[in-house]
């Protein structure tokens, strides 16, 4: 057993995990942060996407001790207490999320691109989230939704 | 809901945060040890319960190995924990040696990209789901090749350079470093010893040892890649071929570094991979560019010098067509 400490969504956290955790597994089994989804549990869907230090990682595989010290931001660290973050706010307006399985994923890694690119254009968006799946909207919605929240954060 | 076990085989986990140290750890343990880097094909490895390694060596803390920098001679050096987003990225290697760039900007996507590393990129594994998936293999130390029976699947696997097993490099930046002539350098024995490696000797087939895909063995570690300084007049090429845009190993991928003088090509290298079991060193194409325009017609001829060897599988034979059209627009199309 390893005792972690991490930043979690501003938050000081610890943690005790066995040192072969991934961080995807101590946000979900360890902080109870059931936002970030296991879904294939090997690189090959993106929808663990998590920011780690500004950039869109896969949390599951990511070993937990790699994250040690370090700023995690989940899904769940998007919204302002009741205020949802306007990537979530867009994709309600356009229908960008349907099962939603791979939505979390999908807005972690806007919010990585909207931090450092506050006019992305619509290959940038496209780019930005090539590593995630979604197998229901056909990406364009999801698109839309990061267009129009780009609109809004630079407003 | 049920919460989903742990799969993962417990292992010792190190982390060093010196060469020094990291090397000391490999060294302590050797056949039990494993080098972990960005952990994308480590992790793999580890949750199918495969690979089961005593101790895993994280290199993630070793500052020493991450960066590029300034190297002798005019040249760049990388060390092997830079991530392959920081190459992509990075202003002197898109200047100098844009086909390094580019063939880091198109390895998987943008999350892998940010976390895998060039040294990962460079030393991993092979795809083949045989393998992958645990079967007892020639590879894995068996002695049967389940992909080149007749009822195998090989659509991805290799048309040159086989013996015994038909498994290829899938690494994306390995053929642009050998067509730029990169060297690697490997420390070993506790960093006791130190080898330079052209980086087309850095990989080996399977006739060499089919247990492994590189040079390095257990204890050994790539410390950094160097490149030599770019020649004015040089022309590049890259592409890679995929069934996916995003996401998918190549079923090829071809990079050439052309050496100008005039209109004509004074000197090249060309170098295929997703091929072989390693990334192929066309030197039978080049001989036939060499002196030439680099025109369709001299594209082609190279083309078909570069599959003069090939053998195709039952499934695989649209690789002769692919490589050799790739290796006439890597003549042609040089920029």
């Amino acid at each position: 057993m390893e005792v972690v400490r991490l930043t979690v969504n501003g938050d000081e956290r610890v943690c005790g995990v066995p040192a072969h955790y991934t961080l995807l597994e101590t946000l979900r089994y360890g902080l109870g942060l059931t936002g970030s989804k296991q879904g294939c549990d090997k690189g090959d869907c993106g929808a663990c996407t998590v920011v780690l230090d500004g950039k869109a990682v896969l949390s599951c595989l990511t070993p937990i001790l790699e994250a040690e010290g370090r700023h995690v931001r989940t899904v769940e660290g998007l919204a302002s207490g009741v205020e949802p973050h306007p990537l979530q706010d867009e994709f309600d307006l356009h229908g960008a999320a349907q099962c939603g399985f791979c939505t979390p994923g999908i807005l972690c890694s806007a919010a990585a691109l909207l931090d450092r690119e506050p006019s992305p254009s619509r290959e940038d968006i496209r780019e930005a989230l090539a590593g995630n799946l979604c197998r229901c909207t056909g990406y364009e919605k999801i698109y839309d939704a990061v267009e129009g929240a780009a609109a809004r954060c630079r407003a | 809901m049920a919460v989903i076990r742990d799969m993962i085989a417990p292992f010792e986990l190190y982390q060093p945060t010196g060469v020094d140290d990291a090397l000391r750890l490999l060294e302590e343990h050797r056949a039990d040890s494993w080098v972990l880097a960005g952990g994308l094909d480590s992790f793999d490895w580890f949750k199918d319960r495969i690979k089961r390694p005593a101790a895993v060596i994280d290199l993630g803390g070793v500052e020493a190995l991450k960066g590029i920098r300034e190297g002798a001679d005019g040249g760049l050096e990388i060390g092997a924990m830079t991530s392959l987003a920081d190459v992509a990225g990075d202003e002197s290697v898109r200047d100098a040696y844009p086909l390094l760039a580019e063939a880091a900007g198109l390895v998987a996507t943008p999350q892998i990209r940010n976390q895998g590393t060039l040294g990962g990129n460079l030393a991993q594994d092979t795809r083949c789901w045989y393998y992958r998936s645990g079967w007892p293999c020639y590879r894995a130390g068996g002695n049967i090749c389940y992909a080149a029976t007749p009822q195998s699947m090989n659509r991805e696997h290799c048309i040159l350079g086989a013996s015994r097993c038909v498994a290829v490099n899938p690494s994306d930046t390995a053929p642009a470093l050998v067509a730029l002539d990169a060297e690697m350098f490997v420390a070993r024995r506790g960093g006791e010893h130190q080898q330079a490696y052209a980086a087309a000797d850095f990989f080996i087939g399977p006739a060499i040892d089919i247990t492994r895909m590189t040079v390095l063995e257990p204890g050994d570690l790539l410390t950094h890649v160097v490149l030599p300084a770019p020649r004015p007049g040089a022309r590049w090429y890259f592409e890679k071929v995929r069934d996916r845009k995003s996401w998918d190993f190549s079923l090829a991928s071809v990079a050439s570094a052309l050496q100008m003088d005039g209109d004509r090509v004074a000197d090249l290298r060309i170098s295929v991979n997703g091929v072989a079991p390693y990334p192929v060193r066309c030197e039978a194409a080049e001989a036939v560019v060499r002196g030439q325009l680099p025109d369709d017609e001299t594209g082609l001829a190279a083309g078909e010098a570069a599959v003069e060897d090939a053998r195709p599988l039952r499934h695989n034979d649209y690789k002769i067509a692919l490589m050799r059209n790739l290796v006439r627009r890597a003549v042609r199309d040089a920029a």
